[in-house]
């Protein structure tokens, strides 16, 4: 099956990128994002499997796996892999993420071969052996001190998620807690690669200078023989509605205190029939509340002085449906935190009352419009968001209508959405005290 | 698995072709311009390159030439912050800065459609030409300097870096972080910011890089218009890194990991052994999962997430690095193992086996490092930094190719002394 999709953008004939998209007889998707600029290609393999899918107590498999990885197959010995994709000139690496995990190399283009025969080995002929786990647990639990427990924004985080979801598996970290990490045994990683690891539980995005066709043959040649697999059946594990707000403060190696705010607020559905406007409207809140040095946030904040940093973000999309309109501010060590949330909530109300300018309108959907070709400029990234997008139970072509839905969001839409979801009752704050 | 070989010798031959054409002018008032076209993606990349960098600055006041290249972003001529700011929002263009020892840069990224570059670059130009450095902005970004500053020296990692610079520099200017110290930003005035942009960015310290949808009479034109206004002006040369006897510094913090930093200052940018040490280096520390370095205490001993070496070539000698993290009780034992490889690697070289792979990854992999216009916006601007030949990118491949194993032995047994080597451990129990 193939399907040709040609986008182009309204504001200019130069700029157009196809999409072919093909899929495997074993179900194995594959997308081609063609780019002839350079003679470089990047081919990244996507699994759908992520801490989301994690269990308590087995907190952080997902992401061992993923270094499990290179460690040989029945085909090849630990750390042949990398040493193989070094001597063809390519780089590669690989990363886990709530929704996903990710492999990738980056390659001068007459390597695509290489790269889908190796990552079609480990698909299926992976070995987990006690003696490599037990060195590369120990890896992995240096790559937690050194992520989270030493760093003050690490473990901010890590108690904001906490705090914020009870039932929902976003509540863990995607490193997993470190005892969890300390009992964990070569039998657990076989098991997430057996329940997981799978063509059609996978999707291949090849970006670069490549013909779709040709792709397609030599993922039919490499992946196509691999056989499909059950997959585990996926709770939806919803989080219950908050009611109330929650609060708390850890203690952390800093001079500065920091915080961490955020709403539970929707995100885009799957569902194209019930997609509406408010995942867009808060989208472009964010952007007028920190996209640039002179937003709302960015005033009261920065320029005051009070702050040294702070933005507000927003996740759009996720694969388990929930998120958090958040807010990430350090604060100057003479500003208290109480001080920072009056701030934030005095903006929401300006917004909830008297709406946005059309300038800031404007002025968000400018940087959008243009971030749309700057993004062109990097092969990685559009085979990310390809990527992404698919993984998290979306279809990657929802990209084309992103500056349409943008460019429809009126003031009154962001003044309803920040009344509606704005709420102490939905709040999560986690304060940041410095031990220093 | 051997069938894998014969598939990647062919090509490392004809990727070292992938050409990359640089126009080259200097203005009239003698500012080098290198101009890259590319047609396929509607945008312009500018990079605006000085020399003023940190290590311009006056000791007594370190942090000075940071602060006055991010202040240039904070207001220009009739502009106030705000609407510098909004005037290139407002069209999705977006600018940039940034200061290394070496250089300070100020960036342009904007569409390339006529009537938007055009407006973005008139105030681009207010930018280079007029700041405003406003006195309420300078006293409240020099406080929040101060504050991470503070806020840095709290973490292990720019601890050991700071520690490490100065057991490694002394007293050459090499020796400061670019943000400074709390004691000689405290001390900075407004004056000292007008000053330094006075006396630093200026035409014969300047050189700009233009990449994208733009044709040659256009690319000029920008180049007139972005520089016209630089007066005269020349740096005198930065004065040469003494050798500095090896030291020793360990610093107690309470985070679970240790850090190490572990060099010696040796490698400047034109220098004879740049290709024996970078190719050297490649299989030593620098070639990611497969160096030794990582090979020995990541792989086999599982004793850390991340262990590099790395030289950084720089006008004066720049420090060859060694760094890792792990958990306190483990240093030791992970740096006696990273004594034992770099002792090894200096003493014997690597074999021919290494040497043929590290070449492979480094010219197999060029044309990685020239896939997309800021990349290219970002290597020719090192090329102009540091005034390489027109050809380098095209000798590249054809120098890494004739670095020999006895080049490599020879190099580092002369360059590389571990007896010289300063050592900082933060975290050390």
């Amino acid at each position: 099956m193939r399907n040709l999709i040609f986008f182009s953008f309204f504001f200019s004939f130069n700029v157009f990128s196809s999409v072919s998209e093909y899929t495997l007889d074993n179900g194995m998707r594959v997308i081609v994002n063609e780019d002839h600029r350079a003679p470089v290609v990047v081919s990244q393999v996507w699994y759908q499997a992520g801490s989301i899918d994690e269990v308590n107590g087995k907190t952080g498999v997902a992401h061992v796996l993923e270094h499990m990885m290179f460690k040989g197959t029945k085909n090849t010995k630990p750390g042949e892999f990398s040493e193989i994709i070094a001597r063809s000139g390519g780089r590669e690496n690989a990363f886990t993420g709530t929704d996903y995990t990710c492999y990738f190399q980056t390659m001068e283009k007459s390597n695509l071969e290489l790269s889908f025969r190796m990552e079609s080995d480990r698909m299926q002929n992976l070995i987990i052996s006690e003696e490599e786990f037990n060195k590369e647990i120990k890896v992995v639990m240096e790559e937690r001190r050194w992520r989270t427990e030493d760093k003050p924004e690490g473990q901010l985080n890590e108690s904001f998620n906490a705090l914020a979801f009870k039932a929902h598996p976003y509540s863990r970290p995607i490193v997993g807690w470190m005892n969890d990490l300390e009992s964990m045994t070569y039998e657990d990683a076989q098991e997430w690669y057996a329940n997981w690891y799978s063509p059609n539980n996978a999707l291949l995005v090849v970006s670069g200078d490549v013909e779709p066709d040709n792709v397609h043959k030599l993922a039919k040649m490499y992946f196509g023989p691999l056989s499909k697999k059950t997959t585990p059946k996926r709770k939806p594990q919803l989080e219950p509605i908050q009611k109330g707000k929650i609060q708390a403060a850890i203690k952390a190696q800093s001079k500065l205190p920091m915080l961490q705010m955020g709403f539970k607020v929707p995100l885009l559905s799957k569902d194209e029939d019930t997609q509406d406007s408010e995942p867009f409207a808060l989208e472009v809140m964010a952007g007028i509340l920190s996209g640039t040095s002179t937003s709302r946030i960015q005033r009261a904040l920065i320029q005051s002085g009070k702050a040294l940093s702070a933005y507000a973000s927003y996740p759009l999309l996720s694969r388990g449906d929930v998120g958090t309109f958040e807010f990430v501010v350090t604060l100057n060590d003479k500003t208290s935190v109480k001080e920072v949330e009056d701030i934030i909530f005095n903006e929401i109300k300006e917004i909830i009352t008297k709406g946005v300018t059309e300038k800031e309108l404007n002025r968000v959907k400018a940087n959008v419009i243009a971030g749309e070709v700057y993004e062109k400029d990097s092969m990685f990234y559009q085979a990310m968001i390809i990527g992404q997008l698919e993984t998290m139970g979306y279809s990657y072509k929802i990209k084309d209508n992103y500056i349409e839905n943008v460019e429809k969001i009126t003031s009154k839409d962001i003044a309803d959405v920040a009344k509606k979801y704005f709420i102490n009752d939905s709040l999560t704050v986690v304060e940041l005290i410095p031990t220093n | 698995m051997k069938q894998f070989i014969l598939i990647f010798t062919l090509f490392f031959l004809f990727t070292a072709e992938a050409k990359t054409n640089i126009n080259f002018w200097e203005t009239q008032n003698g500012v080098r311009v290198y101009f890259i076209e590319s047609h396929e993606l509607p945008i312009v990349d500018i990079n605006v390159n000085f020399d003023a960098g940190s290590a311009r600055d006056n000791p007594k006041k370190s942090g000075v030439s940071n602060l006055t290249n991010y202040l240039m972003m904070l207001g220009s001529a009739n502009l106030n912050e705000n609407q510098l700011s909004d005037s290139f929002s407002d069209i999705g263009a977006t600018i940039g800065g940034g200061v290394d020892p070496d250089h300070a840069k100020i960036t342009l990224r904007s569409l390339s459609k006529k009537e938007t570059l055009n407006q973005a670059l008139k105030t681009f130009q207010l930018v280079l030409s007029s700041p405003r450095f406003d006195k309420t902005v300078f006293d409240r970004e020099k406080l929040s300097t101060l504050s991470l500053i503070e806020q840095s020296q709290t973490q292990p990692d720019s601890i050991g870096a700071n520690a490490f610079k100065k057991l490694l520099y002394g007293d050459h200017p090499y020796a400061f972080p670019e943000e400074g110290l709390l004691e000689t930003v405290r001390g900075l005035k407004q004056s000292d910011v007008i000053d330094f942009y006075k006396q630093f960015y200026t035409a014969q310290n300047a050189s700009i890089v233009i990449v994208g949808d733009l044709n040659k009479n256009e690319a000029q034109d920008i180049s007139d218009q972005l520089t016209r206004h630089l007066k005269e002006g020349k740096n005198p040369e930065i004065s040469d890194v003494q050798s500095i006897s090896s030291g020793e510094n360990l610093i107690e913090n309470s985070a679970q990991q240790a850090h190490l930093f572990y060099g010696m200052p040796t490698l400047e940018r034109q220098d004879q052994d740049f290709f024996p040490l970078y190719v050297g280096n490649y299989i030593l520390g620098g070639g990611g999962f497969v160096s030794r370095l990582t090979g020995e205490v990541r792989e086999k001993n599982g004793l850390v997430y991340s262990v590099y070496s790395y030289f950084m070539p720089m006008t004066k000698a720049g420090p060859f690095q060694i760094g890792l993290q792990t958990k306190k009780d483990q240093i030791d034992d992970a740096f006696s193992l990273v004594k034992k490889v770099v002792s090894e690697f200096v003493q014997n070289g690597p074999s021919q086996k290494e040497l043929e792979d590290a070449k492979k990854n480094l010219i197999g992999g060029f044309p990685l490092r020239l896939d997309s216009n800021k990349k290219i916006t970002e290597y020719i601007s090192m090329m102009a930094v540091y005034n390489y030949p027109l050809d380098y990118l095209e000798t590249f491949s054809q120098k890494v190719e004739s670095v020999t194993i006895d080049q490599i032995k020879d190099a580092f047994k002369r360059r590389i002394d571990m007896s010289k080597f300063s050592t900082v451990i933060v975290g050390k129990k």
